[in-house]
């Protein structure tokens, strides 16, 4: 029901989620923002089963963050979508396993950007763009159109928002706001929201 | 004739006296100094750290360490036995992150590891904690603390203190010494931890360890070059006070 987006650029890492929290046919909210900051230079975006997106993420984050405190360090992004994705596959094999869809995205100093698709069975993918949920269906080919190596910020910023118009204008879901954050040397900002508002005030492309 | 009551932990001797814990203090006695003192917006922890070796990395003798942000630790004894500790409190503040969503606050964690070492005061198999420790940081109010934990299990808040070898003078210096004046300022209070720990400190200048926190953060290590200026000033106003009582006579 709900979608997360992604792109990689040569220098940043780019996310957007819409901020729908839905259950059964009932929008319960509309303002449940997605994409957690874990550090200075990591983000992680997460849909799903409603309760395990939040203790499954919240679980990663600290741990990433015991990390720190103990090695003085951070974990790099590489590093910390192995670790996710490893939980993830242990929790799968258990009697209890998480339902979450996410995004591992970070920037690395040395390494530069990285983005990681991880879906609920545990694969986990270096990627350049993708999405999850019914929203990616659309997004993917937008992002073959327009992305290519070189992408900026605001052309990827872009890229979302030309996104979103599709799935607003084809998606049978409401999803009407997609909050962004992007993480690249300076650390992770948000950015304006994509909005059915925002959108709609601005002028047709 | 003692010797049989110092066997396992959990026995006292005739006269009341748990000896293990007694010796696990005397280890603390034997350790290095460290000092804490809090200021009116800081809390500055130091180190004596001898014994690092010609060709030994000087990176990997730590004796203060973080647990949290906001917590900062040091302590005097066994570092084995501190590593351990630190562990176990380093997870105890992000579990206490998850479970409630808040930072924890000093009092908190300084219980949580006094009851740890408390636990191994009083259950078969173990052995006492050998360390004491200087809990030094802030509330999500703001607030500054300094505690105090020591391998029995005790713990205590403080403006200032000092343990491990000659804490004994190095708290009384501090009685001496202590003014709400001189730590109302950053400079004022790191001066004050850096005299307390030369008062006692067998190598000089050269082998201090210097942590200063301030409210939301991150800690600032002194390196030498920082603390030789301070030695610097601590000096000069020595010299100055001895002037002074020379004139008088």
């Amino acid at each position: 029901m709900e979608t997360l987006l992604g792109i990689k650029g040569p220098d940043f890492v780019m996310l957007a989620a819409d901020t729908t929290h839905a259950r059964s046919i009932v929008v319960m909210k509309d303002d449940q923002n997605k994409i957690h900051k874990v550090s200075n230079n990591l983000l992680i975006s997460t849909i799903g089963e409603s309760g395990d997106t939040e203790q499954f993420t919240e679980f990663i984050s600290k741990n990433i963050a015991l990390y720190k405190m103990r090695n003085g360090y951070d974990l790099s992004p590489h590093a910390a979508a192995h670790f996710t994705r490893k939980n993830l596959a242990e929790y799968l094999r258990s009697r209890t396993p998480y339902q979450v869809f996410m995004f591992v995205a970070g920037y690395d100093p040395n390494d530069g950007p990285e983005l990681t698709f991880i879906d609920y069975l545990a694969s986990a993918k270096s990627v350049n763009y993708a999405g999850h949920g019914y929203g990616a269906i659309f997004a993917s080919s937008i992002y073959d159109r327009y992305w290519h190596p070189k992408i900026t910020q605001d052309e990827a910023y872009d890229v979302l928002k030309k996104c979103v118009v599709e799935i607003q204008k084809r998606l049978v879901i409401n999803l009407p706001n997609f909050n962004v954050s992007v993480v690249d040397k300076d650390g992770v900002k948000n950015l304006d929201p994509i909005t059915a508002k925002s959108l709609a005030a601005e002028p047709a492309a | 004739m003692s010797s049989r009551y110092d066997r396992a932990v959990t026995i006292f001797s005739p006269d009341g006296h748990l000896l293990q814990v007694e010796y696990a203090q005397e280890a603390v006695r034997k350790g290095s100094t460290a000092v804490g003192v809090r200021g009116s917006n800081c809390v500055v922890l130091g180190v004596e750290k001898k014994s690092v070796a010609k060709l030994q990395e000087d990176r990997t003798v730590r004796k203060i360490c973080m647990l949290d942000h906001h917590v900062v630790m040091a302590f005097a004894g066994l570092t084995a036995d501190a590593r351990i500790l630190i562990n176990r409190a380093q997870v105890e503040c992000q579990s206490h992150r998850l479970n409630v969503e808040d930072p924890v606050t000093l009092e908190y964690i300084t219980r949580y590891i006094a009851q740890l070492k408390q636990k191994y005061t009083q259950s078969n198999g173990r052995r006492p904690f050998g360390i004491s420790c200087l809990i030094g940081g802030f509330d999500a109010d703001g607030s500054p603390h300094l505690f105090q934990t020591e391998p029995s299990g005790i713990f205590y808040e403080y403006k200032a203190n000092a343990t491990g070898r000659s804490a004994k003078t190095v708290r009384e210096f501090f009685e001496k010494s202590y003014s709400a004046n001189e730590v109302s300022t950053q400079n004022g209070t790191v001066k004050l931890a850096i005299r307390a720990l030369l008062e006692v400190a067998q190598s000089g200048q050269n082998n201090l360890e210097v942590a200063i926190m301030e409210n939301d953060k991150p800690l600032k290590m002194l390196d030498s070059k920082d603390i030789a200026e301070y030695v610097k000033i601590i000096e000069k106003e020595k010299e100055e006070e001895l002037e002074k009582k020379k004139q008088k006579k």
